[in-house]
């Protein structure tokens, strides 16, 4: 998902607890939000802020592939829906970024970390974007994939989470259509519009099926976050309801899904799928993926040569601040 | 490398319809005016509102939650003031 791996700290039962802890786990239980000036172990406090902090870095990172295709959209109208789609984008970030700053974290520190490598942004972003029609499998698929996690985080036990989440949805569901909807286009086109349609599919469904994180029986992080309700399904049950949603898409689309292993499972009432391709997913993670440096180095650069500009603006309030002190000196 | 983190603002959006101002989230900006221009951009995506109010976090005093009892409970015994406590008989017709 937008984030993934999310290093979690250990579980304890309810009798291991102490009072404090075994009050707050009743009130995620009950249903009860937690919001910042709660107390909060330490632990829940450490996991939402590499949690959230990712899913954000995710939000920005994730602007660039599609920025990719901004000037060279093929009509007006798709630039400017492309725009107003990678601009959204923008604005999630800064909601999660906000929710992260009020678990006690700076937003300097968190780009901090992004910009060293310390906090990841999701594997699916360092994949590259070739053709316009990667513009459709992306809001198909990957904002699809995003989707399926973050409608049952909007349930999340710690509220500036929850309500980030809630925004966030609210407009998710124009990117996802937006993609299906150049998906269409490019499926119902020419030969090679629909060759570029499916060779998008092609590229694009493994690394989506990867969003998801590893499978549950390798996931060390999975219970202690369940518990505690920022997790709220876990990485396979999430990545089953993306392939039965998507397959019947696909078939609309009249595109292949490129898994010769794909059935229809009539006693589970789900398909059967192939697992992506896990090897290149740790690569990925650890920085090997096809786009990574130039990711990372894209954000470090716009961070370093915009420098001079948030200085300007922080220096020209610093002065108006000043004068304003002044003039109510005079005043006096 | 700014040193300086811009302050965060907590922003305030007046819907369509003539309601209050609704708390949507926060932002960081230099200044006022800079916080209004970025609201815009970050809240307002979809007509959301009609107005902006931009208010530095640091000038907001919060209830503490420790004090939530003290300060809410009061309120649960005293069902008496909403309006469906009291049984008015059909016959009066609506009031």
């Amino acid at each position: 998902m937008y984030a993934q791996m999310v290093k979690s700290e250990g579980m304890k039962s309810l009798e291991e607890m102490s009072p404090e802890e075994r009050a707050f786990q009743e009130r995620v239980d009950r249903g009860e939000k937690i919001e910042p000036k709660e107390w909060m172990p330490e632990g829940y406090r450490k996991t939402l802020i590499r949690q959230i902090g990712q899913h954000a870095h995710s939000e920005i990172v994730g602007q660039l592939p599609e920025g990719n295709w901004i000037t060279r959209a093929p009509t007006l109208e798709r630039k400017a829906i492309l725009l107003a789609k990678v601009q959204d984008e923008a604005g999630h970030g800064l909601y999660l970024y906000s929710a992260a700053e009020t678990l006690g974290v700076s937003r300097d520190e968190l780009f901090e970390k992004l910009h060293s490598g310390a906090m990841k942004y999701s594997s699916i972003f360092n994949y590259p974007t070739l053709t316009w029609a990667d513009m459709g499998a992306v809001g198909w698929l990957v904002d699809g994939a995003a989707i399926m996690n973050q409608v049952p985080l909007q349930r999340t036990s710690y509220g500036p989470y929850s309500r980030a989440m809630i925004r966030i949805c609210k407009e998710e569901s124009f990117h996802q259509r937006q993609g299906y909807a150049i998906m269409m286009k490019m499926a119902q086109g020419t030969p090679e519009q629909k060759e570029m349609a499916q060779d998008a599919l092609n590229r694009f469904w493994y690394p989506s099926l990867m969003m998801f994180g590893p499978s549950d029986k390798d996931s060390v992080h999975s219970a202690q976050s369940m518990a505690w309700k920022i997790k709220m399904n876990t990485n396979d049950e999430l990545r089953q309801k993306f392939v039965d949603e998507t397959v019947p898409q696909a078939e609309y689309l009249g595109l292949t899904v490129p898994d010769e292993t794909l059935t229809w499972n009539e006693e589970r009432g789900h398909y059967d799928f192939a697992e992506p391709d896990w090897n290149e997913f740790f690569e990925v993670i650890k920085g090997n993926g096809p786009c990574n440096e130039e990711r990372l180095g894209a954000r470090r650069e716009a961070w370093d040569k915009g420098a001079w500009f948030r200085d300007g603006l922080t220096a020209y309030a610093d002065k108006a601040a000043a004068r304003r002190a002044a003039s109510n000196v005079a005043a006096e | 490398m700014t040193k300086k983190e811009w302050p965060l603002w907590e922003i305030f959006i007046r819907g369509q319809h003539g309601l209050n101002h609704r708390h949507v989230g926060s932002l960081h900006a230099p200044d006022a005016e800079m916080a209004i221009r970025n609201a815009r951009d970050v809240y307002t995506r979809r007509k959301e509102g009609v107005s902006i109010w931009v208010v530095p976090s640091s000038e907001i005093t919060a209830s503490t939650p420790s004090e939530k009892g003290p300060l809410f409970d009061p309120a649960e015994s005293k069902v008496y003031r909403h309006p469906t406590f009291f049984d008015i008989p059909d016959e009066v017709g609506h009031m």
